[in-house]
Parts: C-alpha cells; sequence; structure tokens
C-alpha cells in the first residue's frame, strides 16, 4: 500500500511539473485503479492533509488520438458517405471516417466499457462524445469503417434495441438533448429519459436518414428550468406545472429562508405572513394563486412549497427555435401546443404531435429550410392550419416583451381561422 | 453480496421495447451482472413515478467535499424504505475533457471507481457538459474525490451559483470550419478560474461556451453567459473548379446531407444565391463563375455549408464574444447579445480575463439573487452596461436597431450648463 501511494505521489509530481498540459497520456491512467487508497489517503480528523485541488479536467491533447493530433486545426473538408458515418479529409492528405451514434445518455458503467472494447478494437482506445449525446468512433480506413459498422450493427440490448444505433448527421434528426426527469431530479413535471426513448423511438428512422428538409434538433426539458437548449431547438418538449404551490405552514421557516423566498417570486405573488399552529406563532407565506405561472422558483429556493402534481402536471410543445446562424439568425422556440397530459410510459399523444409536426414540416419546407424558417416563410396562421394543431389563447404571449409577438400588419393569410361575420368571431359557448 | 431484490415494473418495463437505445435494459443487465441493489431499486422508484405521476426525490440535501462549494448535488428518495440502497443518491459532476475526447484507460479507471464507490450509473454527458456520476452516499465523496484527484488527475466541475464547467464543440479537432482553438481556450479558462468554479460567491451560474463558428454547435448564444464565436473577417476563399463540379453534379451539395431524398439536381442559383441573406453572391453562368461581395457578407456560412469542397472561411481570423443567454427562468430567455464583435486573441488570453473579472466584479456588486448578468443588462440597459461599467465604445453592431423612444438618460455633464438652474430667472423671462 504505502507503495502504491509512493507511486500516485510520483505520478502526481509529473502531472505538475507538466502543469497538467500533457501532450502524451498521463501514466496514471496505466496505473491500475486501486479501491482502497483513498482511505489511506483522507483522514477525516486532517481533512487538508494529502488533498489535491482546482485542477481541472485532464488535458484533452493526451485524449486525441495520434492522427487527429497530427491534423489538428488542418482539416480541409468533410462529407457524409452514409448517415452517420462522415469522411473527413486534411490538407496532410489524411482520411479518417467518423461514426456517430445515438446513446441514451442515461447508461451504466457496463455500457460505457463496451464503447471502451470497440474503441480499442478499431480506434486504439480513442473515443469522443459530441453535444448532443451521440458517442463518435474514429478510424483509419475503409476496411476498419466496414467492419466497425457491421459490428456496432449487431451489438442489441436483451430485448433488442439497438445498442449503438448509426446516424444523427445532415438532415434527419438528430439525438435529443434532454435533462433528468423522474430518474434523478427534485422538480420535474414529466420524465425525461422515458419521454426521450419513447419519441426516439418513433421516430427512429429520421435518426439513420437524410430525408427532411434540413438538420432537426429536438430537445426535453422537465421543468421550466430548462437545462438544455429547449428554447433554441428546432421541436422540444417541456414539462410544466399547473397547480400553484402547496404551503407548508408547520415546517416552512424550519427549512426555508423567507425574504428570498419571496423574492424567488418574478410576479410578486408571495407574501408574508403569520400562523397560529398548536397555540405557537409560526412565520410562513402566503401565495396571491391568482398571479401565479407556475414556473417553480419558489420551491427551487425553498422545499416547503411543493408544487409537483401527477393530475395537474403536463406537456407542452414548442417549436421553431435555432442556434445556428446559418441563413437567418439564432431564434427562439415558440409554444404551440400545451396542456398535453403525461402519459407514461409512452406519452403517446406528445409522441404523435411530435411525429405529426415533423412530417407535416417535411412535407411543406423547401430544402435547407430549418423549421423555424419554414413557418418564418409561410406565416404561423399557416402552421397551425397545415399542422391543424387548434390555436387557443395560451399561444398568445402575456409576459415580458409580449407586445412583440403581436401582428401590427396586415400583412397576414386568409387561413380557415379568417371569418366572414363579426358574429362569427365570438367564442361559441 | 446476498440476492438482489426486484421490483416489479411492468410500465417501466414497455420501455425495454423498440429500436433506439432502452435504457431500461442496461440498467436490469448492470443489476444482474454486478448484483447491485441500487439498479433495482431506482427502476421501482421510476415505476412508482410512472404510477403516481410525481417525482419522488426530496428537495435538495446540502452535501460536498471540503473546501468546494460544488461539484456535488445532494438527493435523497422520498420512499427510503421501499427502495433502501437508493436512500441517498448524490450526484457527482466530473469536469469533461475539452471537447468530450477521452481514451478507454481513462474511462475505464473511472467506470472502476465508480463501480465501487457508486451506482454506476452515469449520464454521457449533463447539459452543461460534465460527465455525471448518478448516485452515491455522503460517506463515499471524499473518498471519491481523492480517488479522482490521485489516480486520475481529474476535478469535480460546477454546480450552484459559480462559474459552471465550461464546454466547446469539436474544434480543431475533427471541423474544418474551427476558427480558433475552443479546446484550448476552453482549457485555460478553466484552469484560470478553477477558484470561482469550485467556490460559489456569485448571484447566480455563469456559464461560458466557445463555438469555433457562426454554426455554433455548442449553443452558445442560447445557453451561455458569455459565448465566444469564432468567426473570419476578410473573404471567403473559392475553389472555382469545386464550385463548378456541384454545379455539374459531380459533388454532392452539402457534403451529403440531402442524400436521401430526391430534391432535383443541384442548382446553385435557387440553393446558395438566393438564400445568400445578404445577397452578396454572383454566379456567372456564362464564366461558370462565382463571385462574392465579401464586403456585405454576414458569414452566416450557409454557402460554405453547401458546398464545403468549395469553399472556405477566410484566414483572417478571431472570436467574437455575446454576453447573457439563459433560459427562461426567471425573466424569460434570452440569446446572447453582441459585446466584442471581433478581436484576436492568443493564449494565455489575459485580456479575455480582464474583461471577465471587471464584468464578474459588477454583477457581483449588482446583481440580485438569482439575476444571471443577461438580465441585470436587461435591468440597467445594454448602453450602462457598455459605457458606464466596461468603457466600452458603443457600436452599431451592438444592436440590431436603434431605440424607438427618445427616453433619453442624459447624463448631467452632457447638457450644456448642467442641471443646476435659477428658478428666479426663469420665471423673470416666464411669470407663472
Amino acid at each position: 500500500m504505502a507503495e502504491v501511494i509512493e507511486r500516485l505521489k510520483e505520478l502526481w509530481n509529473k502531472y505538475e511539473e507538466a502543469n497538467g498540459r500533457l501532450k502524451e497520456l498521463d501514466p496514471v491512467f496505466q496505473e491500475p485503479y486501486h479501491p482502497d487508497v483513498a482511505e489511506k489517503l483522507y483522514n477525516p480528523q486532517r481533512p487538508m492533509e494529502n488533498r489535491i485541488t482546482d485542477i481541472g479536467p485532464p488535458y484533452f491533447w493526451q485524449f486525441m488520438p495520434p492522427i487527429v493530433q497530427k491534423n489538428f486545426g488542418k482539416w480541409k473538408s468533410h462529407q457524409i458517405i452514409q448517415p452517420g458515418v462522415i469522411k473527413r479529409v486534411s490538407e496532410t492528405g489524411d482520411t479518417i471516417y467518423v461514426v456517430r451514434c445515438g446513446t441514451p445518455r442515461l447508461e451504466t458503467t457496463d455500457y460505457i466499457r463496451e464503447i471502451c472494447e470497440i474503441a480499442d478494437k478499431y480506434c486504439d482506445g480513442y473515443v469522443r462524445w459530441t453535444t448532443r449525446n451521440n458517442v463518435e468512433f474514429v478510424v483509419d480506413s475503409e476496411e476498419k469503417l466496414r467492419a466497425l459498422l457491421e459490428d456496432l450493427k449487431n451489438r442489441k440490448h436483451p430485448n433488442g434495441s439497438y445498442k449503438f444505433p448509426v446516424g444523427g448527421t445532415g438532415a434527419g434528426v438528430s439525438n435529443i438533448v434532454h435533462t433528468q426527469g423522474w430518474i434523478h431530479c427534485h422538480t420535474p413535471a414529466i420524465d425525461a429519459s422515458g419521454v426521450v426513448k419513447a419519441l426516439m423511438d418513433e421516430l427512429f428512422e429520421y435518426f439513420g436518414s437524410h430525408k427532411l428538409p434540413a438538420k432537426t434538433k429536438l430537445a426535453l426539458a422537465c421543468c421550466l428550468n430548462m437545462c438544455g437548449a429547449v428554447h433554441c431547438s428546432d421541436i422540444a418538449i417541456v414539462g410544466i406545472h399547473r397547480k400553484p404551490p402547496f404551503v407548508e405552514d408547520e415546517r416552512l421557516e424550519a427549512v426555508c429562508e423567507i425574504p428570498l423566498t419571496i423574492a424567488s417570486c418574478p410576479l410578486g405573488a408571495i407574501r408574508p405572513a403569520t400562523v397560529e399552529i398548536d397555540g405557537k406563532k409560526k412565520k410562513t407565506v402566503r401565495v396571491n394563486v391568482e398571479r401565479c405561472m407556475f414556473c417553480g422558483n419558489c420551491y427551487t429556493m425553498c422545499p416547503a412549497m411543493p408544487l409537483a402534481d401527477g393530475e395537474g402536471d403536463c406537456i407542452t410543445i414548442v417549436v421553431g427555435g435555432k442556434v445556428s446562424n446559418r441563413i437567418s439568425p439564432p431564434r427562439f422556440s415558440r409554444v404551440v401546443l400545451t396542456g398535453i397530459p403525461n402519459e407514461p410510459p409512452r406519452w403517446p399523444t406528445t409522441v404523435k404531435w411530435v411525429k405529426h409536426i415533423l412530417e407535416v414540416y417535411s412535407k411543406y419546407a423547401r430544402k435547407y429550410e430549418r423549421v423555424g424558417d419554414w413557418i418564418q416563410r409561410i406565416g404561423w396562421e399557416k402552421f397551425f392550419e397545415l399542422t391543424d394543431i387548434p390555436f387557443t389563447e395560451k399561444c398568445i404571449d402575456d409576459y415580458r416583451l409580449a407586445y412583440v409577438s403581436y401582428r401590427t400588419s396586415t400583412h397576414f393569410k386568409f387561413t380557415k381561422h379568417v371569418k366572414t361575420k363579426l358574429e362569427d368571431y365570438f367564442i361559441q359557448k | 453480496m446476498s440476492e438482489v431484490k426486484k421490483h416489479d415494473t411492468p410500465m417501466v418495463d414497455e420501455l425495454k421495447k423498440g429500436p433506439w437505445p432502452s435504457f431500461v435494459d442496461d440498467i436490469y443487465s448492470y443489476g444482474e451482472k454486478h448484483k447491485k441493489q441500487a439498479p433495482f431499486d431506482l427502476m421501482g422508484q421510476l415505476e412508482l413515478s410512472y404510477k403516481h405521476k410525481e417525482t419522488h426525490w426530496k428537495h435538495g440535501g446540502i452535501v460536498g467535499v471540503f473546501g468546494y462549494g460544488g461539484g456535488v448535488i445532494g438527493r435523497y428518495s422520498d420512499q427510503q424504505e421501499m427502495f433502501p440502497a437508493i436512500w441517498a443518491f448524490h450526484t457527482i459532476r466530473v469536469n469533461q475533457p475539452g471537447a468530450k475526447w477521452y481514451h478507454t484507460s481513462a474511462l475505464r479507471k473511472l467506470c472502476e471507481m465508480w463501480d465501487h464507490r457508486g451506482s454506476g450509473l452515469v449520464n454521457f454527458h449533463g447539459s452543461t457538459g460534465d460527465v455525471i456520476l448518478l448516485g452515491t452516499v455522503t460517506e463515499q465523496l471524499e473518498y471519491i474525490f481523492f480517488d479522482l484527484t490521485y489516480q486520475l488527475h481529474w476535478d469535480l466541475g460546477g454546480s450552484g451559483s459559480n462559474f459552471r464547467t465550461p464546454s466547446c464543440c469539436m474544434g480543431y479537432s475533427l471541423c474544418e470550419w474551427c476558427l480558433f482553438d475552443v479546446q484550448e481556450m476552453e482549457y485555460e479558462m478553466c484552469k484560470h478560474f478553477q477558484d470561482e468554479l469550485h467556490r460559489p460567491a456569485f448571484p447566480y451560474k455563469f456559464k461560458f461556451k466557445f463555438s469555433g463558428c457562426p454554426l455554433d454547435c455548442v449553443a452558445s448564444v442560447a445557453r451561455a453567459d458569455l459565448s465566444f464565436v469564432g468567426i473570419w473577417r476578410d473573404d471567403i476563399k473559392i475553389n472555382q473548379e469545386a464550385v463548378r463540379a456541384y454545379v455539374n453534379g459531380e459533388l454532392p451539395p452539402n457534403a451529403g446531407a440531402f442524400s436521401d431524398r430526391d430534391w432535383g439536381p443541384f442548382d446553385i442559383k435557387k440553393e446558395v444565391i438566393d438564400l445568400c441573406p445578404t445577397q452578396c453572391m454572383y454566379w456567372d453562368e456564362k464564366e461558370q463563375k462565382l463571385y462574392i461581395n465579401n464586403k456585405e457578407c454576414n458569414k452566416c456560412m450557409h454557402c460554405i455549408a453547401v458546398m464545403p469542397e468549395a469553399l472556405r472561411p477566410g484566414d483572417d481570423r478571431g472570436v467574437c464574444i455575446l454576453i447573457g443567454a439563459k433560459s427562461v427562468i426567471l425573466e424569460g430567455a434570452q440569446l446572447s447579445t453582441i459585446l466584442i464583435p471581433f478581436m484576436k486573441t492568443e493564449p494565455p488570453y489575459d485580456e479575455i480575463k480582464d474583461l471577465v473579472y471587471k464584468i464578474w466584479d459588477w454583477w457581483m456588486e449588482q446583481g440580485k439573487n438569482r439575476e444571471r448578468v443577461g438580465e441585470l443588462i436587461q435591468r440597467v440597459g445594454l448602453n450602462r452596461f457598455l459605457v458606464d461599467v466596461l468603457g466600452i465604445e458603443p457600436l452599431p453592431q451592438h444592436i440590431l436597431m436603434p431605440r424607438v423612444d427618445p427616453y433619453i438618460f442624459w447624463r448631467e455633464e452632457e447638457v450644456p450648463g448642467g442641471w443646476t438652474r435659477d428658478l428666479v430667472e426663469f420665471r423673470k423671462r416666464h411669470p407663472a
């Protein structure tokens, strides 16, 4: 044991000499994992003893394959030779093939080890992930490429799902960026991994093909905190709450800071209050429910104000956002459908609507038009007509900067929404 | 280890079906193989959530490693008797390497550590970029940290009101359009701001993201408080022969991105010239030559993306810095807005670090609890932020259009004679 610790300290000194900027693979990774040294290094009585801090991540250079190091910054062009396979050519004449596979993001170490096994077999032990939860294997010959693709196709989970579906490139649906949901979060309105699985099962053919008018990025956030760029995605799903928070008078003052709780409400709907419980005065808060927009920020600040509700929580679909500057500037997604029931385990209504929107877009959009560009060209009234999504008051903004979304011209199209007589505009009781 | 207890999970089991990788199959296989209870309890609790349509994780719980205020998020089940193996199931954020490259020796070792000290469940990766290790107990936290630092030379990521783990696109490592070394800059900034990353002292979170070009593959303009986007300012490089190859159908448009649908033969006029947002391109049919009026180009990248073999970004490259993106909580979603339209920079990027400190000092002084910097700029005004806070000259590039209302907050020194006036003299001229 003392020997192991000595060796680890030597390796640490080497790392420090290079200030972490190692150009070659850190020898620490060749050292086997020792499951019991931490117990020897960490001393609860003297917590600062032996402590290494503030070192950041391993330097990226050591983790890139030699062919990537050699051609770093020298790539000349690329071609997607089939969905999920990108051929990249360098100024040096080198060629690589990058194979992109979807992953569920929520995984086990065994799944990661299987990725390692593939990377060891075909890629000299190097592998990377994309920002959209895809894993990428880089090979340097067509021969290896064919063998790798064949291998990937045959790797399946016990019940038949592909472990590593190849795709996510070009004019298709790319892997869904998503959040934790019921698997691991305390604020969600809906699940995340389950909805994503249900959705990608249904959109599977679009992940592995190039038949859409442009790249289509999907995202899912299980609550309004939106851990993921849902607000700028082509089509995205957001879980929302619809009931005002509970106020647990008995424990609120013990677990929440009341001024912070009050300040957390963007609409000023929370005020301080005092109640009497069993003859004891307790400080608490009251919520003006008329003003509540169910954002859940109070619950983030105060655990005694839970608002999740199996019956009330629902799904909202937003569309038309993007982050790329290509042709048109980045823009936000917009709410088109809300109040969709939360339906585990397969969320059929949500899946049906997303697929429907995707297919209407696919049918009518022009080549290169992202969902938002298409809607921009045809107008939102046309979008609602073509998709048959019922337009409701819920789609009309009434929060900050709402006015900029109102129509200030007579530039509109005569869709089915426009009537002939004034009386026809009134809501039928 | 004793035999594991399995829960009945008919709804969750539905997600074993279908072609997309099933996390349920993966998690159950892992539990069976390693005879671990936590994966079974996790699926059991998920089944209960599917039944109740509500989460069964309690609110927060402050846990961490000594000397750090972030990187670990406490998580406790509210069904402790039913699912004892996940009664505490904390999250560890592990700072991912640049562009998410790994060597399997590092990954395997990380997996071994996590099998030993945690549930074996992970996210590759969290939305901000970290590797997420899901599920351990408080007693393991220090050992995990010592394992990470001693056996992997690896550190935790950020959480809470601090500088969050920065992230970048694939950069120079794989992409021909990358215009600055996003991986190097991400690494340098991450190393330099380690104190801010580990010890929360901000009003709220602060994110950096680095995208090599205006296609912005890390969604920096949607999610980062400071977005760094590569951009060039000279002429797009044209290979006329390759342009003709596209026109003649010898090369697939957009690198083959449209291969599974018949869009008809490539039409350079319709697909490139007419879609150019600044109308700065011209295809001379007779000469078979492409002309670009580069002074009018706004670097949208469309023509380059359609004809990657023929067009390339110019060589005079730099970084555009934008500020203030965030999602809807609280004051509504914001995209980043331009702060520095273009600048040249080299490691160690000291001038940018100074700018960052200037922004943070102001935000830490003026920002309200849970107010992102973009919201504070909204509250104070972009003009005040640029001029009074940073001393930056306002430029037309900072805005999309000038203001509508003339309600200008003039400063006293800008007005001839100042604001101190003689009322008696005024009334002499204008009897009340």
